[in-house]
């Protein structure tokens, strides 16, 4: 497979207590393309999603093993700083959760705690983003409403644009349609095909429909361990494991 | 069957008594003050200080105690604020979920919360010995903010335990750092909890005799300086009951008054602020 | 679709703040001092004990702690502390207090939480937890004004005997009503954790309402319940203002409900104002306040032991 790796996963092993979630997984993430992580509930596909930005370090008993590199630098070295690395991925949750403020200031709040403190540039960042997550006509004229009024739809395309507000290189989706109405879906659905533009995204799902919708790339896990990856024709059209044939054809879930 | 029906509607009708009684011994009392308190109410009571012969029945009133109520209640919140919020954002936010400190400090606090305020004047006292302290603004200060520290951080941590990890999360996934999650996210959503937290503990704080009998004295004076007594209106109303004259007995029902009136604004002030800041809480 | 980005990647190649390290060094400075204040908060009891060990060392230095306990001499002019007939004052009038409030607070606790519907749940909650609102010095003059009157010439001769109106009995009702609010708050609380199925599986069976409460809810809540009431005791013994104004302050044994008392609480709190001019006063109503902490201190562990076990139980 010829593409420029953007994330380098090397033996990576997550520990929770004496629970293993990941074991010894070890992937390339392409550049700039969508990659889907599929796998039955379970599998360790959160983890490892949540490892690529250190979320998992809030939990207590983790343990980790490997590396895991993004542009050349292991982001588990101790000597790097959690929140840097974290500036670099912008994390959409399963459930979107705004934070409580204004939908402007949920918007700005990742530049203003960066050091932007200029109103016409955070004026200009809001819009941009807003425009960017296809939010924008819907709440122009009531910014500074508070976030929490907005329908969930509306709140995750909010959750996009903050997220997409501190300039990630990087945009990780936790099953990000999976609390949303079919149409909402389908217009975060779009953003992700367009922003691959200029993001790399790395998406979790449970629904195969929208991984083939999406991928350009998947990666299959299966309690922990990593079974197959490769470019979505090839595992969709023509697997090389049983168990990702079986999984695709819906038999394991 | 009878017999059990019997016995049911028995206890039904003890179980109503009880819950009457108690309920109504609420209305008695509060009626009891307004009653006794709200004739002999004027003006002079809430605007001037004791005049010489107060205490036989000259004029006056109690500014000096309301005033002096206020200062002191209001410096030991602010002092309790002061530690209480760190605390209880670090026991939620920065210790390890398992710690054992935070075991400790929460059953710490736990346990003062039920320790009589006399003991805590008796405290301060010994820390005014200690520091070389007379009896003053100072004194009473430190005695109510530990006496309502704990009631403050209770409050608060049942407030800032009940913020979904996954909020923190999307402020921590945004680059932030634990100080700004904590600041910018964790207060405000519960912002109407610590709000309440502080009024209940300012309540306490005011309506306390015991700490500040000990520890703040008496004055006729409104007090100007931390370091010399202040009155209070829980001891005016005291001192003002202990004296022979009628007059002067009929004041402290109207101190009395004076001072649940107080009390009862902090709580409407509190629900009104509560509502207020509810609006951008992310439920 | 980018052209607006870059600004703050911009930023940080010119070496512009929010890059990291005056935040950070914010953060982790943040976190060294308010490690501190939990630690200073956490020792706050400690220091209590301390502090009045450290005052009560003199007198403890002269006299033997079971004369002091159990002596009724208190002369302290002559020297003499003897804090028997405080203690028990300070007995009788929580005994009374307590022996009032259970069954009240019990029967009222079960009531709200089992039979009322929710709404009235919801706003008699507030209601009870106003009576913990005001302030003891409010219950005192309450006291004197209606309770007082009452003892003297009402319950008394009722009885056949004599009562100045400031005694046990009339503390104790007013005690009683303070620890209502405590009592009730915790066990209405206690009764609302217990799952629904276990009066389910009682009432399917055919028990009635009363019959589920007598045999199944109080059976498993009786930990809690207790605790509540350890919690109302403790809070009882400690309470100052009110017992001051009503128990009558004469330092002798009571012998019967009629009889004044002189709780501890109530001794620390009148004679501070002589504590520094007689030798030793000071020293001997410091210990009294120590005294009062333990016991406190003990009844508190206690309930909050039982009050955690039952919480660890529900998850």
């Amino acid at each position: 497979m010829e593409f420029k790796t953007h994330i380098s996963v090397q033996n990576l092993s997550v520990f929770y207590g004496n629970e293993q979630a990941l074991r010894n997984i070890t992937v390339d993430i392409p550049d700039k393309k969508i990659t889907v992580i599929i796998g039955p509930s379970g599998c360790g596909k959160t983890t490892l999603l949540k490892s690529f930005n250190r979320l998992i370090d809030s939990i207590d008993g983790v343990r980790v093993s490997g590396k895991v590199l993004v542009d050349g630098e292991n982001i588990f070295d101790p000597k790097v700083e959690v929140t840097h690395i974290r500036k670099k991925m912008g994390l959409l949750s399963q459930k979107p959760y705004p934070l409580p403020m204004s939908i402007y200031d949920n918007v700005a709040y990742g530049p203003r705690i960066h050091g932007i403190k200029d109103k016409k540039e955070l004026n200009r960042i809001v819009e941009h983003y807003l425009k960017e997550s296809s939010l924008w006509d819907e709440v122009k004229g009531r910014l500074h409403q508070p976030a929490s009024k907005l329908s969930v739809g509306q709140q995750q395309r909010l959750c996009l644009a903050r997220g997409l507000a501190v300039e990630p290189e990087i945009i990780l989706g936790d099953e990000p349609t999976s609390a949303l109405d079919p149409k909402s879906s389908q217009r975060i659905e779009q953003r992700f095909i367009e922003l691959k533009k200029d993001y790399t995204i790395v998406i979790v799902t449970h629904i195969l429909r929208q991984a083939k919708r999406l991928a350009d790339y998947v990666v299959f896990l299966y309690l922990g361990e990593l079974i197959e990856y490769g470019p979505a024709e090839e595992i969709f059209e023509n697997p090389k494991r049983e168990m990702t044939k079986e999984y695709i054809k819906g038999i394991i879930s | 069957m009878d017999k059990r029906k019997i016995e049911e509607n028995i206890f039904t009708s003890l179980m109503i008594i009880s819950t009457l009684v108690i309920l109504s011994t609420l209305v008695f009392i509060l009626a009891t003050v307004i009653v006794r308190g709200l004739p002999v109410m004027n003006l002079a009571m809430v605007t001037q200080t004791p005049r010489g012969g107060y205490y036989l029945g000259k004029e006056g009133g109690v500014l000096n105690a309301i005033v002096g109520s206020l200062y002191l209640a209001g410096g030991a919140t602010f002092l309790a604020i002061l530690i209480s919020l760190p605390v209880v954002l670090y026991l939620n936010i920065y210790a390890k979920k398992t710690s054992r400190l935070i075991t400790f400090t929460r059953f710490s606090f736990d346990v003062l919360w039920g320790v009589p305020s006399i003991v805590y004047g008796a405290f301060g006292f010994t820390i005014m010995l200690f520091l070389g302290l007379r009896a003053s603004l100072l004194g009473g200060i430190i005695a109510v903010a530990v006496l309502i520290l704990p009631i403050m951080s209770r409050a608060m941590d049942e407030v800032i335990r009940m913020v979904p990890e996954e909020l923190l999360e999307a402020s921590y996934g945004l680059g932030a750092t634990r100080l700004e999650t904590a600041l910018k996210v964790v207060v405000r959503q519960t912002l109407p909890g610590i709000l309440t937290g502080i009024l209940i503990a300012f309540g306490r704080g005011i309506g306390d005799a015991a700490s500040v009998m000990l520890t703040a004295g008496f004055t006729d004076h409104i007090p100007y300086s931390l370091f010399r007594p202040a009155a209070t209106l829980p001891l005016a109303i005291f001192y003002q009951l202990g004296t022979p004259i009628p007059e002067v007995q009929d004041r402290a029902y109207a101190s009395v008054f004076i001072l649940i009136v107080i009390i009862l604004i902090i709580s409407i002030v509190s629900r009104i602020l509560t509502d207020r800041f509810t609006k951008h809480i992310v439920r | 679709m980018k052209e607006n980005n870059n600004i703050l990647k911009n930023r940080s190649e010119k070496g512009l703040p929010g890059m990291g390290s005056r935040r950070l060094l914010k953060d982790r400075f943040a976190h060294r001092l308010i490690f501190l204040l939990t630690i200073l908060a956490g020792m706050i009891v400690f220091l209590m004990i301390i502090g009045l060990y450290q005052r009560s060392r003199p007198i403890l230095a002269i006299k033997p702690l079971t004369e002091l306990l159990f002596s009724s001499s208190w002369h302290p002019l002559r020297g003499e502390f003897g804090f028997f007939p405080f203690i028990m004052g300070t007995l009788w009038v929580t005994g009374v207090a307590v022996v009032i409030a259970i069954p009240l607070c019990l029967l009222t606790a079960i009531y709200l939480s089992e039979y009322v519907h929710k709404k009235v749940r919801e706003w008699s909650k507030p209601l009870v937890d106003l009576l913990a609102g005001i302030p003891s010095v409010v219950y005192g003059v309450w006291g004197i004004l209606m309770i007082v009157p009452l003892v003297k010439n009402t319950i008394a001769p009722f009885l056949g005997t004599f009562s100045t109106g400031y005694s046990v009995l009339t503390a104790g009702i007013i005690l009683a009503i303070m620890i209502f609010p405590i009592i009730i708050h915790v066990s209405v609380e206690v009764f609302g954790s217990l799952p629904y199925e276990v009066r389910e599986a009682s009432l399917a069976l055919g028990a009635t309402k009363w019959q589920t409460v007598k045999y199944v809810v109080m059976r498993k809540a009786l930990p809690g319940v207790i605790a509540a009431i350890v919690l109302g005791l403790s809070r009882a013994f400690g309470e100052t203002m009110a017992v001051l104004m009503v128990a009558g302050n004469v330092p002798k044994v009571p012998s019967s409900l009629f009889d004044p008392a002189y709780p501890l609480p109530a001794l620390i709190a009148n004679n501070y104002g002589e504590m520094l001019s007689v030798p030793l006063y000071d020293s001997a109503l410091l210990l009294a306040s120590l005294i009062l902490l333990f016991v406190v201190l003990f009844f508190n562990i206690i309930a909050r032991v039982i009050l955690v076990k039952i919480e660890r139980n529900i998850e």
